[in-house]
């Protein structure tokens, strides 16, 4: 199938794409990467009277800050991935990314546009999550911060406005202590994960002590469970709702949180 | 048959000549092609299982911008007529009439309905869009189980049940075997529907001239001669008028063999408008109206002595056919194929097969690479392992005494199989080799140990390669089972060859290439062969049932070595020689010193130039045509054995295939490479029917795997190593002795990984018995051998 006809902007500055956005509101789609957007495009399941190219916006930088990790929207999960400033202050995301589609997909996809889509498969909202990241959205008003728990509303659901561009994801530096796990359950190599696990955990002579676990493909949007021990991380996993499919069942996909969480949490003591 | 001559170019692994421009992006396949004035198509298709079309208006879409035509069947039915899938193979089979868009009722969902052509692809989609229709939607039969139940809703009006075809097959008396029987295991096999899926997708451009009243298809398939006959017969055309060009093609795999609806309706378009007519199946359309494969739940059960003797096989199997046999071959072909496969590789002498296929809202399914056998290899190769469990003996053991014996030719089993030149026996002592079985057992022990759940299994086939003219002559169906070559001497002394095999990018060029460098003695450089033009080669079989080694090149030798005859015979008049005194060697005619006396390139100078230095009134012949079809063995078996060693995560039920093995017996191999990569390829499919293809349809008959994001194609990285051995029984009945290799990749892979499968699982008590084999349902096995 072929996209059906739309208009093409692309700003050359913040201001003009955000104008763009106030124009055209909800008949407007921003192309970051393109890798979700173009293929729903082309399907024809999104039907976009404007696209905003904001590729030529200077959103690509990751900055290292004083307290945080800054990454603009526009890096590419390549950038990230092989930044030695992400390796050493956020290094769950460079645990992660390798399980993001394949290398082709890693060139182009960005880590905003991953974010503001909000498959509730992706790799890097539960990072973000289990991060405590900070989303940075810039309108017509300024910018506003909305942390990741409340940045993620649903299926493909965020708190994005309609006038609103995801500009940059602030991650707080990595403190000593804390360590870092990532592991996922898909059939290939690159497919989006049927579940998986984001976690970072605090550990005190090889004891967790404190923990934000973040699932994902496993509900409508990844999930943080918080806690204090493995003990305690199990028993509120336990109560965590898990959604299914057909080939997934609710109960099989429970199993495999059980067994993210097991294996997660033991790569961290170890 | 002459003596064999000295093989150079024959065996050896010679990569494929056209290889480097394909990859230099240098390929021209159908979507490349672009003519003056061309259209293109898109289509409206069917998002129902089942139903009526109560109201269709065109108005507004016929006047979207860009757009030249909008029909419906009622638009066609002046230039094409419909057809019925109807078989002497298959008497009674029920299939009704199929058109190239819906004839008010849609029977499977992706069913095209409307074809809008406009200057673009995206302008024809736009105007579908603005199709007006008031659908309503009818009961549909989709599960195979269900759509055979007694009150299951008709898939056709009118139909008393879904019943398509039954058959029963007997073979001795398997009452008495079954009844006597020291030992009978049973099971009960599901194999999920799945697709080809080439890379390149279905397609054509259609041209038709309305002066010199000739149409012309480009078009992406396996067998332009076939379809030149359903052109003519469909368009109402003189045969000698259509031309069908096959370019360069990225996979045919058996789907591109068919009539397909939506590429017949792009035909008549292009008729209708009299312009050239593009039509490019994307994702989302091969996967719903490709052709389907599999669909089938079999309950066998295998009878044995007291000496673990197997007697018979009882096989009761159902098959899912979709809404139509498909046009022309049937949708029979594979279960059929199936039915009668079980138990190949051995004796046994009773039998009773029984098939009953379902008609269902749903797309067809038809032939696809290795056509039934991984059905039939999967349900012998787990009754064989549960035979060697429940005896408490090797699973290698109980096949070696069982094996249909190589002395005793032709063996004919009980299923009616003609078995001859098989060598089991060799296959599997070389997969012993391969493997090292003893090292690979010890390490599926030693992870054991550890906690990990390795397992290594084994299947052993026979795949029944190039069939005979019987097969679909006294079927009635328009597919040739023989070969043409034309071969000709060109200026240079190169040797231009036009064949009828079909290349779709497996490489039958290559082998070609090599027989008729060896057959005339010219280097395999100076060789060129040309394919998939009806105007162009000879007519012929085209691609299919592995049959290029075994036919098509067998045809390109008897062809150059008469082309060599008439060389020698033209030298040696020039020369004033005895023409049995000449020899022809990489080109150049030498006496029986083995001196050179004429370049074939002066040769070939002197015949088109200065023919008066030839003795008076000689003419001579260097280029010719000639035509093979083998008039003996309706098929030729080719047999091997795969293995698979692999690890089950006990924790989350996935599967990895850690390495695996073949070993292949295809008679004389002309080219290993080309017959290792086919195995390679086989194998990655077979693997991929194990662990991930399946087109799943909702209960409500909504196809649920419409992108590759849902239909699971196997990847390269969890692809393992495959190691490919060969053993040789070249078939006596031809001078080369080929036999098929194209497809026997896919025919054990499925049974191999099943029973690796089964054996990682087994000391945990958990068994499956389908594929695609899902992490949940290994799970869920696991549960139940709690």
């Amino acid at each position: 199938m072929k996209a059906p006809a739309f208009r093409y902007a692309r700003p050359e500055s913040l201001d003009e794409a955000i104008a763009l956005l106030v124009e055209h509101g909800t008949d407007a789609r921003v192309l970051a990467g393109g890798q979700s957007l173009m293929p729903m495009l082309n399907l024809r399941l999104l039907q976009p009277s404007v696209l905003v190219d904001i590729n030529r916006l200077p959103l690509s930088e990751i900055r290292l800050q004083d307290q945080t990790l800054d990454i603009g929207a526009l890096a590419r999960h390549a950038e990230v991935l092989y930044s030695g400033e992400v390796a050493h202050m956020a290094p769950l995301l460079k645990l992660a990314l390798p399980h993001v589609a394949h290398l082709a997909v890693r060139n182009r996809g960005t880590h905003g546009g991953s974010c503001a889509l909000a498959d509730p498969s992706a790799e890097i909202p539960a990072c973000a999550l289990a991060l405590e990241a900070s989303f940075v959205l810039r309108g017509p008003r300024g910018e506003r911060r909305v942390p990741a728990e409340l940045f993620f509303r649903g299926l493909y659901e965020t708190a994005l406005g309609a006038d609103e561009l995801l500009v940059r994801v602030d991650y707080p530096r990595a403190q000593p202590g804390w360590r870092y796990g990532f592991q996922e359950v898909a059939r290939r190599h690159g497919d989006f994960a049927i579940a998986g696990l984001a976690a970072a955990a605090r550990v005190e002579g090889g004891v967790l002590r404190e923990a934000r676990l973040a699932f994902f493909g496993v509900a409508d949007r990844p999930v943080l469970v918080r806690g204090a021990s493995v003990e305690e991380l199990r028993e509120r996993t336990d109560k965590m709702e898990v959604s299914g499919t057909r080939v997934y069942p609710p109960p099989f996909r429970r199993r495999l949180v059980r067994v993210l969480l097991e294996r997660v949490t033991s790569s961290i003591e170890k | 048959m002459e003596p064999r001559a000295r093989f150079q170019a024959i065996g050896r692994s010679l990569p494929r000549a056209g290889t480097r421009r394909l990859v230099a992006g240098r390929g021209r396949y159908v979507d490349d092609i672009v003519l003056p004035r061309m259209v293109h198509a898109a289509f409206l298709r069917s998002p129902y299982p089942h139903a009526r079309l109560a109201r269709v208006d065109l108005t507004v879409a016929r006047a979207a911008p860009g757009v030249l035509a909008v029909y419906a069947w009622s638009d066609l039915q002046d230039t094409v007529r419909a057809w019925q899938s109807r078989s002497a193979a298959f008497p009674g089979l029920v299939s009704p009439t199929q058109t190239p868009l819906a004839d008010g009722r849609c029977a499977w969902q992706g069913e095209p309905v409307l074809m809008a052509l406009a200057d673009t692809r995206a302008a024809a989609e736009d105007a579908l869009e603005l199709a007006e229709i008031e659908w309503e939607e009818l009961p549909a039969a989709v599960g195979l189980e269900a759509a055979l139940a007694p009150q299951a809703p008709a898939v056709h009006p009118g139909l008393a049940n879904n019943v398509a075809w039954t058959k029963e097959t007997l073979g001795g008396d398997p009452d008495e075997a079954f009844a006597k029987a020291a030992l009978v295991v049973e099971t009960q096999v599901h194999l999920a529907r799945l697709t080809g899926v080439t890379l390149e997708p279905r397609g054509l451009v259609a041209d038709w001239d309305p002066a010199g009243e000739t149409l012309t298809v480009h078009h992406s398939h396996q067998m332009p001669h076939q379809m030149q006959a359903h052109f003519a017969e469909f368009f109402g055309v003189p045969a000698e008028r259509v031309r069908v060009v096959v370019p360069d093609v990225g996979g045919g795999f058996g789907l591109k063999m068919h009539v397909y609806p939506d590429e017949i309706a792009a035909i008549a378009g292009a008729i209708k408008l009299a312009r050239p007519v593009k039509f490019i199946a994307d994702r989302l359309e091969s996967l719903a109206s490709d052709i389907h494969a599999r669909e089938h739940n079999v309950r066998a059960r295998m009878a044995l002595d007291g000496e673990g003797h197997i007697v018979g096989f009882d096989v009761d199997q159902r098959h899912g056919a979709g809404a139509y046999s498909v046009f022309p071959r049937g949708s029979p072909v594979e279960s059929s194929a199936a039915l009668h496969l079980v138990g190949a590789p051995y004796r046994f002498a009773h039998f009773r097969g029984r098939l009953t296929i379902a008609l269902q809202n749903k797309a067809m399914t038809g032939q696809y690479r290795s056509v039934g056998h991984p059905i039939a290899v999967l349900v012998t190769e787990r009754l064989v392992e549960l035979a060697a469990c429940a005896r408490g003996e090797d699973g290698l053991a109980l096949r070696r005494r069982n094996f249909t014996p190589p002395g005793e030719t032709p063996y004919v089993n009980g299923a009616g199989q003609r078995l001859f030149d098989v060598s089991h026996d060799a296959c599997l002592l070389a997969l012993e080799r391969l493997v090292d079985v003893p090292r690979v057992r010890e390490t599926v022990r030693s992870a054991r140990a550890a906690g990990r759940a390795l397992g290594f299994g084994v299947a052993c086939y026979v795949e029944m390669t190039a069939t005979g003219a019987e097969a679909y002559g006294k079927a009635g169906v328009p597919v040739s089972a023989a070969d043409s070559v034309s071969l000709s001497v060109e200026l240079s002394g190169a040797v231009r060859c036009a064949a009828s095999v079909t290349e779709i990018g497996q490489g039958v060029t290559q082998a070609l290439a090599q027989a008729v460098a060896d057959g005339v003695g010219v280097p395999v450089e100076r060789v060129l062969v040309h394919t998939g033009d009806t105007a162009q080669v000879p007519h012929g079989g085209g691609a299919w049932a592995s049959r290029g080694a075994a036919i098509g090149a067998e045809a390109a030798w008897l062809a150059a070595r008469r082309l060599r005859r008439n060389i020698l015979e033209a030298a040696a008049r020039l020369l004033g020689a005895d023409d049995e005194s000449l020899d022809l060697r990489d080109g150049t005619i030498v006496d029986h010193r083995g001196e050179a006396r004429l370049e074939l390139s002066e040769l070939a100078h002197i015949a088109a130039f200065r023919g008066y230095e030839l003795p008076e009134g000689f003419q001579p012949q260097l280029s010719l045509m000639h035509h093979y079809r083998r008039s003996k063995d309706l098929f030729l078996p080719a047999n091997g054995v795969q293995a698979s060693l692999l690890e089950v995560d006990l924790h989350t039920g996935l599967v990895r295939p850690l390495r695996h093995w073949a070993v292949c017996d295809c008679g004389r191999v002309l080219n290993p490479l080309l017959v290792e990569e086919q195995l390679r390829g086989g194998v990655v499919q077979g693997i991929g029917e194990a662990l991930y293809e399946e087109l799943r349809y909702g209960e409500d008959g909504h196809l649920e795997t419409g992108t590759l994001a849902e239909y699971l194609v196997p990847m390269a990285a969890e692809m393992p190593d495959i190691e490919v051995a060969h053993v040789q029984t070249p078939y006596d009945g031809t001078s080369l002795g080929a036999k098929g290799a194209g497809e026997a990749g896919v025919a054990a892979a499925p049974a191999a990984i099943l029973n690796a499968v089964n054996d990682a699982l087994a000391p945990h008590g958990a068994a499956l018995d389908a594929v695609p084999i899902s992490p949940a349902a290994v799970l869920e096995a696991l549960e139940r051998g709690r």
